[in-house]
């Protein structure tokens, strides 16, 4: 089962004794902060776990894959994430199939 | 923005929470996220995205110092796919709403 923010906010409530609106809207600003720094064109660096950047695209040729018909792709701005090193080594490790 | 420039900012917001709660709240949920990422298990954040894993053929790497074929396993890595509302807010080509 995919995680998810209902999910870390009860991980708050059992290791910090947070109660359970305060664990559910620190989850919820812990990822509006992340937007609103990505937002500003300011990218994040977490160490241990990775970075997201933010990249400028350039306009490109582009097609309608169901028509066939020519349209530029518009120059815009995208994020990227990469991970660090250790995350990678730690999900390298993983040998099962993805569920 | 750094892991403590996002601690002092969430410390601003949560003015009830002392700062090492903050931190420690950082640190887990990272942790969780990092766990799960490594049990094979996806991360779904509506409005932000979701983390997956992606899996990496193996493949005949080479040493970029002495030039030495390596035999690289096949793996996994994690992939992050941004979810609508961060796109639209970060793609300043697209006009306010």
């Amino acid at each position: 089962m995919a995680l998810t923010k209902a999910m870390m906010a009860e991980r708050l409530c059992d290791e910090l004794g947070l109660n359970k609106r305060e664990a559910k809207e620190f989850v919820e600003t812990f990822f509006e902060e992340l937007k609103i720094s990505l937002e500003n064109g300011d990218s994040i660096k977490l160490s241990g776990f990775g970075n997201f950047d933010i990249r400028d695209k350039r306009e490109r040729p582009g097609r309608n894959p169901k028509t066939g018909e020519e349209i530029p792709i518009l120059a815009r701005r995208v994020v990227t994430f990469k991970s660090g090193q250790k995350l990678k080594t730690r999900v390298e490790a993983y040998a099962g199939s993805v569920k | 923005m750094t892991k403590s420039e996002l601690i002092e900012n969430l410390a601003m917001k949560h003015t009830h929470l002392n700062l090492i709660d903050v931190e420690s709240s950082v640190k887990i949920i990272l942790e969780h996220m990092a766990q799960s990422l490594s049990k094979g298990e996806r991360i779904e954040i509506r409005g932000f995205g979701s983390f997956s894993l992606h899996h990496r053929k193996a493949r005949t790497g080479r040493n970029p110092k002495t030039g030495e074929a390596v035999a690289l396993a096949e793996k996994y890595a994690p992939h992050f796919k941004p979810g609508k509302e961060l796109r639209e807010r970060v793609d300043t080509s697209i006009p306010e709403q």
